[in-house]
């Protein structure tokens, strides 16, 4: 099925390899189709794909991911680095001319959101920054641009400037300038009209404008739903007119925005802004990371690797494991197992993390987080012998934790209970999968 | 006689005969605005089969780079690919020049069996006002696309009318109004931030009362997964269907033609509040190649009505499946 999630296409080869815990070439490959497929229904040109595919299998082959606990998710994180690294780092700065006027022109086709990114941007320097911005109207070509900009600069601290729609661009942009000096502007903003980059004369019209204002940003705008073909328009506005960076518009769509990957990739163009409703307010700085899961179109999946490996000691997981087949598990381990995880993080987070996952409530975490208190109260209030061997507890036992820890004696019951589920979970996975090794210790033993 | 063939003296046919002079300002308009399109896509295959003298498992591993790089989709692009491959172990060809006028067939024969026969103009009621709700998601050409569609049936004959129902982003009603003007067909504008809603009602009695053929009713830019203004949008077509029978009879969805693999996701979430009869592909005269066309028609039957090729009011051309893949494969040289 189209635009089913990479993670769920991952989770359809895995079924497939039930009791085969290791990872073949041949599954490797099957893996490195899908990811194809998710980067080009994600957008990203089909040029990059092909070398991006084959620099993850290298990375992969050179990473030994047949023998990883998880190779499947080794492979996602592979894949969501190297997006990430291509991405580069977070650099929203505007380049501002230190001391004088910092001019920011504003470029892009027709519909990718110049107007209201003059706007966001405006709101950004003006009102957030503390900067004295002038905004100049330069597209004269499409009906109501000029009312549009006005209007928009009016919820902004930013002065507007126009001269109607009789006056050429150029000149236009020479007076904007020449005001934004004389009257000590930090920032001025030019909004110019859309236009194909195979449009000739309007294309020598932005030459002409950028020569005459030589601004510190030259931005593009790109749609997040842009096709295959963004990386030729980039292309085009990049060799006629030295861009400094790019503004992804619409990324609050539903588009997974692959165009980013490719301009940057090919360009090498830094992606300054994201633009992410309809609100002045509404402009936030790229984050590689976020854009990196999105084009992969899954949730968090990677940090939650992440994370499970900085916090789960190894060693101690491994141990677990073997434990918990030899049917040797105790109480104790169980409550190391709820604290490991823990220390990865409040639930509701690690739970929206895992794709696929239903969101959960405030009042479900608030729920799950209290039992995982009782738990350790009331697992905490027992003796060493008795957490070892809780067959022993009989009612005035149970009666003495439950005092001891503050809860009742149905709690006392109830961890109990869940601790006999486990065990007995854990005798069937041990049935279930003679060999191997359990994947990781974070399974807790509440379930999922 | 394959069917590119059939197309080829068809067209040929029409070349000999002289068509009357207006017939070929259209198709001049036509192949220029579509020039870039069309010269990539044909001249990639051309090469290609140059390239090669049989075809063999690069041969369609590039031909499917092609069609995905044209942005058909890669579901699409997987299926013609493999489709091919049949035909050609099936029927042992394996000149590339066959197979590419086979991909055509294909391409043909799958869009038009793909949803209901296929007629461009707007179906207009035998009395009252015909309805046209037109919608997309931001930027994509919607305000323009209705200033050509106007024009086109004002030239017509018919007393065309607009509502300005995007009272939402600044300066699109002055847009609209812009274009009114200069086409001199009424127009009914809400206030900013007003009710589209209420604007189409009004538009919808002014249009019953005064006699209208067409009444083009505009609507805000909106992205897809917006919940509470998909929301809006049904509430628009709700009062329009209570203000005219059977109204809207026709929605357009605007789709940018340099849109890649979401376009089917916003045809989708659009045909769920409003009866899509038809798209309006913009901005053509780009260097991208509209394959969206071919995914959105192959996974959701819609088909594509009109194509906007450039900024003035007479820049509208009906979508002709014909010429498209006519050109998509021969490119401009046997047309020159």
């Amino acid at each position: 099925m189209a635009f089913e999630s990479l993670s769920n296409k991952f989770e359809n080869i895995f079924k497939k390899l039930r009791g085969n815990a290791t990872l073949s070439e041949k599954n490797m490959d099957d893996m490195l189709k899908e990811i194809r497929v998710a980067l080009l229904e994600a957008d990203v040109n089909f040029k990059i794909v092909k070398s991006f595919t084959n620099d993850v299998k290298e990375k992969a082959m050179g990473q030994d991911v047949y023998h990883k606990v998880n190779p499947s998710q080794m492979i996602v994180k592979i894949v969501h680095d190297e997006i990430q690294e291509l991405l580069g780092e977070d650099q929203c700065e505007v380049n501002y001319n230190k001391g004088g006027l910092t001019s920011i022109l504003l470029l892009g086709l027709q519909g990718t959101g110049k107007t209201t990114t003059a706007g966001k941007l405006s709101y950004l320097l003006a009102d957030k920054n503390k900067k004295k911005v002038l905004v100049a109207a330069l597209d004269v070509y499409r009906p109501g641009a000029i009312e549009q900009l006005e209007a928009v600069i009016g919820k902004t601290s930013a002065d507007f400037f126009s001269l109607g729609n009789k006056e050429n661009p150029m000149v236009i942009a020479r007076k904007a300038k020449e005001k934004a000096l004389a009257e000590h502007y930090d920032v001025l903003i030019l909004d110019t009209a859309g236009r194909l980059q195979i449009d000739e004369g309007l294309m020598e019209e932005l030459r002409n404008i950028n020569h005459e204002i030589h601004p510190e940003e030259a931005l593009l705008l790109v749609d997040a739903a842009a096709g295959q073909d963004a990386v030729n328009v980039a292309n085009a506005f990049n060799r006629d007119l030295h861009l400094t960076g790019v503004i992804m518009s619409r990324l609050d769509g539903d588009a997974r925005g692959g165009a980013a990957l490719s301009i940057k990739y090919l360009t090498g163009l830094p992606i300054k802004f994201s633009g992410v409703g309809e609100k002045v307010s509404d402009l936030e700085p790229f984050y590689p990371d976020r854009m990196a899961d999105r084009i992969l179109g899954m949730g968090d999946v990677v940090t939650l690797v992440e994370k499970a490996k900085e916090t789960i000691d190894e060693k101690q997981a491994e141990k677990d494991a073997r434990k918990l087949l030899d049917g040797d598990f105790t109480l104790e381990d169980m409550l190391r197992q709820m604290k490991q995880v823990q220390k990865m993080g409040p639930m509701r987070s690690l739970l929206k993390m895992i794709p696929g996952m239903p969101k959960i409530t405030d009042e479900q975490q608030e729920k799950a987080e209290q039992e995982m208190k009782t738990f350790e109260a009331v697992i905490q209030s027992m003796t060493p012998y008795e957490r070892k061997h809780p067959e022993i507890l009989r009612f005035s036992h149970k009666n003495r934790i439950a005092k001891g820890s503050g809860k009742t004696n149905a709690d006392v019951n109830r961890v109990i209970r869940k601790y006999e589920q486990s065990k007995e979970m854990m005798k069937q996975m041990k049935n279930y999968q003679k060999t191997g090794r359990m994947p990781g210790g974070m399974k807790g033993p509440w379930g999922n | 006689m394959g069917l590119v063939s059939f197309l080829k003296s068809k067209f040929k046919k029409s070349d000999e005969a002289k068509v009357d002079a207006k017939e070929e300002a259209s198709r001049d308009t036509y192949s220029k605005g579509m020039e870039k399109s069309r010269k990539n896509f044909a001249s990639r295959l051309d090469e290609l089969s140059k390239r090669y003298a049989k075809v063999n498992a690069e041969y369609f591993e590039e031909l499917e780079e092609i069609l995905i790089e044209s942005d058909v989709g890669v579901d699409l692009s997987l299926r013609l690919s493999e489709r091919l491959l049949n035909i050609a172990k099936e029927e042992k060809l394996s000149e590339p020049k066959d197979l590419n006028e086979r991909l055509i067939d294909e391409m043909f024969v799958g869009y038009v069996t793909k949803g209901e026969a296929i007629q461009n103009e707007i179906a207009f009621q035998e009395s009252g006002p015909t309805v046209l709700l037109v919608c997309g998601v931001n930027g994509v050409g919607k305000t323009t696309s209705i200033a050509k569609l106007a024009y086109r049936y004002m030239k017509k004959g018919k007393k065309v009318m607009l509502v300005a129902g995007d009272t939402f982003r600044a300066g699109a009603v002055e847009q609209l109004r812009v274009w009114a003007d200069r086409l001199g067909c009424p127009i009914i504008a809400g206030k900013p931030d007003s009710d589209p809603a209420s604007v189409a009602y009004d538009g919808a009695k002014y249009a019953k009362e005064n006699n209208i053929d067409l009444l083009i009713v505009d609507t805000a830019g909106r992205l897809q997964t917006k919940a509470n203004l998909m929301q809006e949008l049904a509430k628009i077509r709700r009062v329009l269907s209570r203000e005219i029978e059977g109204a809207p009879h026709e929605s357009f969805l605007i789709i940018d033609a340099t849109t890649g693999q979401n376009g089917v996701l916003q045809a989708k979430a659009f045909k769920e509040v409003t009866d899509l009869t038809g798209i309006v592909i913009t901005k053509m005269d780009g260097t991208s190649k509209g394959g969206i066309i071919l995914s959105i028609r192959d996974e959701l039957g819609i088909p594509v009505r009109f194509l906007g090729l450039g900024e003035g009011m007479e820049d509208l051309q009906e979508f002709d499946l014909d010429k498209y893949l006519y050109g998509l494969l021969l490119g401009e040289k046997e047309n020159a």
